[in-house]
């Protein structure tokens, strides 16, 4: 009796789930039911015009925010049953903009990720010396391991930060916009960083601004508009004109990158007829 | 040495070893200073030879060694003990608000101190002992204030607005300060010379009561150094590393009235130590607190002590206040610190 090989479902192999999520500052809701399952050791890239809640949910799942309701778990564990350094062992996050006091090396820095597998009894150890290493070693900074952050290019400075994250050795990361403010070259240096982690069997999710950069370097795709999901899945199966349209307004012809596969945007400009995303509100 | 020559490991550390050990010895070299030293009549020669009898076993109940041993001994303790408390609090407070200018002279905590102590005074108090709890409540009250006030929406992000809060606070405090003076006969005798600061005429028993609040600080100090340090990254960012921001800058406000008020209750408000050590220890050793609050401690007492006796010889036979001077020392880095390119990022 032969069962025909079906791929489990994406919610039982997520490390990484929210369920029923609602999130508003003050009375103005920013994610309102919001059901997510990110698949586990593929990058997954949040996209969607301003405003459409994808910071907020990054900052959720890192438990930056308080749900008003749902809930969010990791390795299906509710993660407010997590403590504080517990989370910080499984899920590691950069947030958008970050800043270093002014003389902060690339080795200072990475061995601040450190901080949540140290405590009074476990102080730092020969273990911790080897992780640090080999997240300077990942993030390609070993030459520049005691050059001060403010001395590197843009695209070194946010290898750093992410090399602190790596050696935080959490399963999950979280990356919020980690390319704004970096130009193309720049860029692509982050972006290959974050395919070998998720080669290396890291689950990365992050937010992006670039729908072009997340069809290129991403494995799944989740459009958000309005504080919902608007659609979900590999960007070869969701990206359409109709999708792109209803996120940006914006109309655009679409090809195939025969290299990789991924969906390229051409010609894109502005929808004539269409009320442009976020009109509706005021 | 057997496979450490890693990358990761602190490399300028033992650099920071060197400093901390030579500005011990600095500090030894000061309060020798601070015994020999006096505005009154016994000279360094006196008090040399006086103190050289005394070590080797033989005291006597001269003059010079009633000087030394009463007046100077305590003055030489009370200055290392505020002037380490004043510099710890400083780079605890820099650290908390991301801001190189967060000083408590300047943001108003030393400021509710002498305003609660003056109060206490008028209202009766006598005893010096009760005078550190006064002045302790005081400066957590003016700290708090001046950090709510710093979150304000967009205040936070402006390093000169914090302060400018905090001078607004402590002109406030320093005016109703003044006005129990104006009423009060008593007080104002009592108060004056301590309003500018001095480490004249304390006795032992005055360092004694110090001890325990200075103690209770040191032990939260230890206990929050690492998160602290991570909280230099951001509030985002110490979060993710599985710290807890709110809590750390709950205990870093009461070190800091702990810290502040025990100085505060002894020697009156004296500013800009608090300014100036931590930007001498983060020249020396970097960004990272957890290097520069072990700096601070012996910079601190340099600093206070030796402002002390440079202010016990230049108008002999009088004293000047020690505010006076460390004003005049700090008022340059001060300028010094808001000329440079680090201030909006510390």
């Amino acid at each position: 009796m032969t069962v025909p090989f079906e791929a489990p479902p994406l919610s039982l192999t997520s490390p990484l789930q929210a369920e029923k999520l609602c999130v508003s500052y003050g009375r103005r809701p920013v994610l309102s039911e919001l059901d997510i399952a990110f698949p586990r050791e593929q990058v997954t890239a949040i996209v969607g015009p301003n405003g459409c809640g994808k910071s907020t949910l990054l900052s959720a799942l890192a438990r930056l925010h308080t749900p008003q309701a749902g809930r969010i778990t990791l390795e299906r564990r509710d993660i407010r049953s997590y403590g504080a350094r517990e989370l910080a062992r499984a899920l590691a996050l950069l947030p958008q903009n970050v800043t270093a006091p002014e003389g902060l090396t690339a080795a200072e820095l990475i061995r601040f990720g450190r901080q949540p597998h140290q405590s009074w009894l476990r102080q730092w150890s020969a273990e911790d010396a080897a992780v640090v290493d080999a997240a300077l070693a990942a993030a390609d900074l070993q030459a520049l391991a005691h050059r001060p952050l403010e001395a590197m290019s843009g695209g070194q400075r946010q290898r750093a930060w992410i090399a602190m994250a790596i050696a935080q050795q959490t399963p999950v990361l979280l990356l919020d916009e980690p390319t704004t403010a970096l130009d193309l070259g720049h860029a692509i240096e982050v972006f290959e960083l974050v395919r070998d982690l998720a080669a290396e069997g890291k689950t990365v999710v992050m937010v992006l601004h670039d729908l072009g950069n997340a069809c290129r370097y991403a494995d799944h795709l989740v459009a958000m508009r309005d504080g919902r999901v608007v659609a979900a899945g590999p960007p070869s199966e969701i990206v359409s004109r109709e999708l792109v349209r209803e996120l940006y307004g914006v109309d655009c012809t679409l090809v195939t990158d025969t290299d990789t596969g991924a969906p390229l945007l051409a010609n894109v400009r502005r929808a004539r007829d269409i009320a442009a995303p976020g009109s509706s509100i005021s | 040495m057997n496979g450490r020559p890693r990358i990761a490991a602190g490399a300028p550390q033992r650099r920071v070893r060197l400093w901390f050990a030579l500005l011990c010895a600095a500090t030894l070299l000061v309060c020798v200073a601070s015994l020999l030293f006096g505005a009154g009549a016994i000279g360094p020669l006196d008090s040399l030879d006086t103190l050289i009898r005394a070590l080797s076993g033989h005291t006597s109940d001269d003059n010079a060694w009633f000087t030394i041993e009463s007046l100077r001994a305590p003055r030489t303790a009370i200055g290392v003990l505020v002037g380490a408390a004043l510099a710890v609090a400083g780079a605890l407070l820099q650290a908390v608000t991301r801001n190189p200018l967060a000083e408590p002279g300047l943001l108003g905590v030393s400021g509710g101190a002498t305003f609660a102590v003056a109060i206490a005074i008028a209202l009766g108090a006598d005893a010096a002992s009760l005078r550190v709890p006064v002045a302790q409540f005081g400066a957590l009250a003016g700290c708090v204030a001046v950090l709510a006030a710093s979150r304000v929406r967009g205040a936070g992000d402006d390093p000169v607005r914090l302060v400018l809060a905090g001078a607004v606070l402590s002109g406030l405090l320093y005016a109703l300060t003044s006005l129990i003076l104006l009423f009060d006969e008593r007080t104002a005798d009592e108060i004056r010379f301590w309003v500018v600061g001095s480490f004249a005429g304390r006795r032992p028993d005055d360092v004694i009561a110090l001890l325990p609040g200075l103690a209770v600080a040191a032990v939260v100090v230890v206990g929050i150094a690492r998160p602290l340090a991570a909280l230099a990254l951001g509030e985002h960012v110490a979060s993710g590393l599985g710290h807890r921001p709110r809590l750390v800058r709950l205990l870093v406000v009461l070190a800091v009235a702990l810290l502040v008020g025990s100085a505060t209750a002894i020697a009156g408000p004296i500013a800009f130590i608090g300014l100036v050590a931590p930007f001498v220890a983060r020249g020396l050793a970097g960004p990272d607190v957890r290097t520069t609050l072990w700096l601070c401690l012996p910079i601190g007492a340099v600093l206070t002590l030796g402002a002390d006796v440079v202010s016990r010889l230049v108008v002999r036979p009088s004293e000047l206040p020690l505010g006076v001077l460390t004003a005049l020392i700090g008022a340059p880095v001060l300028v010094a610190v808001v000329r440079s390119r680090r201030l909006p990022t510390l």
